[in-house]
């Protein structure tokens, strides 16, 4: 396998690489191949839930709460409805609220991972380009910040933030600050990536002759660093949308995540766990069960891009 | 003649890959005679340090023995189970690696190491090991031997390091060692030394040797004999002064020509044209064929055997071949 | 060494700094700490003289300095929402928090090395192949989720362990409230450890599988087995203990994301520690336990860091070299 050099045309090595070894990798995995096909049907799901849920969960006009606690596939006792998972104890249908939560899951996942990636990268720019005791410093909080586990670090930051809002506020903004509290929480990688790569770029000729002509140089890095860590970019995103949904579903499962009014995966697992003693299972295996499903293949997903990316790592 | 040392016998070395099997060494034949120093020459990859590997029964997997015999005073001990050949490795064969820098164990000071080794294959006591540790260490010249053996390795330069591998290597007093190109990785200035201490220390304890190296220098002021290596096949073996001196196989007069020396004068290197095959793409035929200044039809056929000739030299080149020979003669 | 180790508490200083800063600016500025210390029928001049006298109309740099002071002597208040001192409540729990810490480290190390050599030396075995696909399966699991499926089973299904709080404790001392001395805080100890130190013994475990394999391909392992040292002295003589080197490392700085994971098997199992405390606190913005434990934590961390430090000099005499130099 060759590497791309910088000097190749950026969308042809991309659409090339694309066509050609990963295309051909992915073909090759069966594991990859489930792994896609798991991330996506739930994705999906997810995306055109108000359109695909049977029962709109958050209505309370169509909910009946004679139905409530409706094993799955059995007609209920008083009603003789059928859900497909069952319904909880305010009769509320599992699968709706399932297909609601991976919602709100994947929402927050993936605002999470945008803002970690935006940040990173901007910092890694700022750190490889000015150098000095710009890089140092960024550096040095990258180092601390290595040491906490990130979701501990998400935690802290989400009971500070909470802290900070005043209280009228805290439920409305709950979603957003978690969103800035995970991304906050794993922005790192991204930054020492890009640092790299600017490091080595910017004593290239190229961004010496922008200088000459006038055009910012900061700009120019951009456009052709962006391309070289792509790759590398992605891999850390795959992974890092991954953790995110593990640390929204901890945050929520925790009760200190979105509000109960928005439940996600993790809220519904928190709800679940309060039936498990008096035998109502299905309010949490199949919350659980999508969740496990969701975190293993979108990190499966990673781990084969990484190989995928970079055969030497393996 | 007693019986050598060391016996091997059309040795084969495979390595099985996803695209097919690698023949790494090809039914490669020598014996070492008790108390000789035999030289094995040959370009990096030619099956050098193989060879010295599987005598020793340390193939990395999935390297293996195909065919062929090898044989210590007689006995066979290339199918010899693993706790059996784990006696033998260190007791009667010692190895001696190419870097001094990684071949000891960074986390043991020398003592431990050596005293792990001895009591490994001798029945001593923790003092008398160490007491000998002490004497090994300062036959091999390192200075203050009963101090510096509480050392780690790291408080070594690298030529004493490689000294303390000799030590290690010749704990337990083997009959043979194979020195992986002992001085490659140090100084110029300290190969010489270690080669002398290896030498000498070999001599007294009547151990044989079987030097690998790609430095021409060092087999011609070390080895009896020498043992010429290519492309995983024996290409020529002989008495040191008659393979260096009167060198007849094409590919050692190749060789031996592109070594430079203080005493002949050239005006140029001579260089052998092309490189060593790879394994995959071995020549049919001598596998020397497509760099040969004095390849002829035969040579692109059949593959030649090792040919005796006279003063105990053997090659393995059809222009030796009596019939060739013979009409050379005719003409 | 010593201005490696100067350097290290440099740098630790500066984090607890950073850290305190921001517990003092959610004490300052979260909230009216007036408010929250008196009534309603408090008068404003009597609330401005409260101002004055708890110096909250000094200069940031005197607050800030006046909060360091106090955080030093373990003085963080009164806990709004339980109204009992913050330290008080924190060292009552404390206990219980480390002995989940510890015996869910202790498990996760001594699995994980254990697994890590077993697969690294029979690599391709299928009991290897197991371990490691069941591991992968491991990293992927939310903590919480093993948490709530080993209730399920082991507590709801089977019935054999409980599934929430200590069981029966005793006093060791004063205050040292433990339940490793009773069969009851035991047994409530078997699941939340196994919740805890299950993650860590993975990664643990891919670690040393990982070095232990790259330690094996080294001409040192090479030479030992050519000097005729036995498997076990090879394995566990000389590999083992190169592999660790690294190990050691990493397994110390997981005693710090153990006491951190410990806030969501705290809360799973309701377990009486400091974790399930920070839970609350937050759900309540309960801010002078909040700031102790961020306080806390850091602490920790910072701990855990420079003892890491330490061992692996300890453990790698090459790194002793620099002490030898600068001595001569």
């Amino acid at each position: 396998m060759t590497e791309f050099t910088p000097d190749e045309s950026r969308p042809n090595a991309l659409a090339r690489a694309w066509d050609s070894d990963i295309a051909y990798s992915f073909r090759r995995s069966p594991l990859a191949i489930i792994a896609a096909v798991v991330s996506l049907i739930i994705i999906l799901a997810a995306v055109f839930a108000p359109w695909i849920a049977p029962h709109d969960p958050f209505n309370p006009a169509t909910l009946n709460l004679m139905d409530g606690f409706t094993p799955p596939m059995e007609p209920n006792a008083f009603t003789g409805n059928v859900y497909w998972l069952g319904t909880d104890n305010q009769g509320r249908d599992v699968f709706s609220t399932i297909l609601f939560g991976a919602r709100i899951s994947l929402f927050v996942g993936f605002m999470a991972v945008l803002f970690a990636m935006v940040l990173g990268i901007t910092l890694g720019l700022i750190a490889g380009y000015r150098g000095g005791w710009v890089d140092s410093l960024l550096m040095r909080v990258a180092d601390v910040q290595l040491t906490f586990p990130s979701i501990l670090l998400a935690l802290l930051i989400f009971g500070v933030a909470r802290g900070f809002i005043p209280p009228a506020y805290r439920e409305a903004m709950a979603i957003w600050v978690l969103i800035v509290a995970i991304g906050l929480s794993d922005w790192v990688q991204y930054a020492r990536v890009v640092r790299g790569a600017t490091m080595v770029e910017k004593s290239k000729e190229y961004v010496q002759a922008a200088r000459v002509i006038g055009a910012h140089p900061a700009k120019i890095l951009l456009r052709h660093i962006l391309p070289n860590v792509m790759g590398p970019v992605l891999v850390i995103a795959t992974i890092g949308l991954a953790l995110a949904i593990i640390a929204e579903a901890t945050l929520s499962f925790l009760g200190v995540g979105v509000p109960p009014t928005q439940p996600s995966l993790g809220t519904l697992i928190r709800i679940g766990q309060g039936f498990l003693f008096s035998g109502e299972w299905w309010i949490l295996l199949f919350p659980s069960l999508t969740l496990l499903a969701l975190a293993l293949s979108v990190n499966l997903l990673g781990d084969w891009l990484r190989d995928a990316l970079n055969p030497r790592l393996r | 003649m007693s019986t050598p040392i060391l016996s091997v016998r059309d040795l084969v070395v495979e390595f099985p890959t996803r695209r097919g099997t690698l023949r790494a060494l090809d039914k490669v034949s020598f014996d070492i005679a008790e108390g000789e120093v035999l030289g094995m020459v040959g370009e990096s990859g030619a099956g050098k340090s193989l060879t010295g590997a599987a005598i020793i029964g340390l193939l990395e997997p999935p390297g293996r023995v195909a065919g062929g015999e090898i044989l210590l005073r007689g006995e066979r001990i290339d199918n010899l189970p693993p706790e059996k050949m784990r006696r033998i490795r260190g007791r009667r064969i010692g190895m001696v690696f190419q870097d001094p820098l990684t071949s000891l164990n960074p986390l043991y000071t020398v003592a431990e190491q050596l005293i792990e080794t001895i009591r490994t294959h001798i029945d001593l006591s923790e003092k008398d090991a160490r007491k000998r540790a002490v004497a090994l260490l300062d036959r091999v010249g390192i200075p203050a031997a009963a101090r510096r053996i509480d050392d780690y390795p790291h408080h070594f330069s690298g030529g004493m390091r490689q000294r303390v591998v000799i030590a290690l290597a010749l704990a337990a007093e083997p009959e043979l060692v194979i020195a992986d190109e002992p001085t490659t990785a140090l100084d110029v200035s300290v190969q010489a030394q270690i080669i002398d201490v290896l030498k000498e220390i070999c001599a007294e304890r009547g151990a044989s040797v079987m030097l690998i190296t790609h430095d021409m220098g060092v087999i011609a002021e070390t080895a009896d004999r020498v043992a010429v290596l290519y492309a995983g096949r024996l290409a020529e073996i002989g008495p040191v002064r008659d393979v260096i001196q009167r060198a007849e196989h094409p590919y050692t007069v190749g060789l031996m020509g592109s070594i430079p020396t203080l005493t002949q004068t050239a005006d140029r290197l001579t260089q052998i044209p092309g490189s060593m095959p790879r394994l995959n793409a071995i020549p049919q035929g001598c596998a020397f064929n497509p760099r040969c200044t004095r390849v002829f039809d035969r040579c692109k056929v059949d593959r030649p055997e090792l040919i005796a000739r006279a003063g105990g030299r053997q090659m393995a080149c059809w222009l030796y071949d009596a019939a060739v020979q013979g009409e050379a003669e005719n003409v | 060494m010593i201005a490696f180790i100067l350097r290290r508490l440099v740098q630790s200083v500066i984090v607890m700094l950073a850290v305190a800063l921001v517990s003092f600016a959610l004490f300052r500025f979260v909230g009216d700490p007036i408010a929250s210390m008196v009534g309603q029928e408090v008068t404003l001049a009597e609330r401005a003289e409260i101002r004055e006298a708890l110096g909250l109309n000094d200069p940031f740099i005197v607050q800030f300095w006046n909060f360091i002071a106090r955080a030093a002597t373990g003085d963080f208040g009164i806990s709004y929402r339980l109204q009992q001192p913050v330290m008080e409540l924190i060292l009552s729990r404390l206990p219980a928090t480390l002995e989940l810490a510890l015996v869910s480290g202790i498990l996760a190390f001594a699995f994980g090395v254990g697994f890590g050599v077993y697969t690294a030396l029979r690599r391709g075995s299928w009991v290897s192949g197991t371990i490691m696909t069941v591991s992968l399966i491991g990293v992927s699991l939310p903590t919480f989720l093993i948490g709530v499926l080993l209730i399920w089973v082991f507590a709801v299904e089977l019935q054999w362990l409980p599934s929430f709080g200590r069981g029966e404790t005793v006093y060791i001392g004063n205050w040292w409230r433990t339940g490793l001395l009773t069969e009851s805080g035991r047994a409530s100890l078997i699941l939340p450890a196994i919740t805890l130190g299950l993650y860590q013994m993975t990664l643990i475990m891919r670690l040393v599988r990982a070095e232990m394999l790259e330690v094996l391909r080294t001409d040192y392992i090479k030479f030992a087995r050519a000097r005729g040292l036995s498997n076990r002295a090879v394995h566990f003589g000389h590999a083992l203990k190169n592999t660790l080197v690294p190990v050691i490392t990493i397994t110390g700085l997981q005693m710090g994301s153990i006491i951190a994971f410990s806030i969501i098997t705290e809360t799973v199992f309701q377990w009486p520690g400091v974790g399930a405390l920070f839970i609350r606190s937050v759900q309540f913005v309960d801010v002078p336990v909040m700031a102790a434990y961020l306080m806390l934590i850091a602490l920790v961390f910072v701990v855990i860091n420079l003892i890491v430090d330490l061992l692996y000099y300890a453990v790698d005499p090459r790194l002793r070299v620099d002490r030898a130099n600068a001595k001569s």
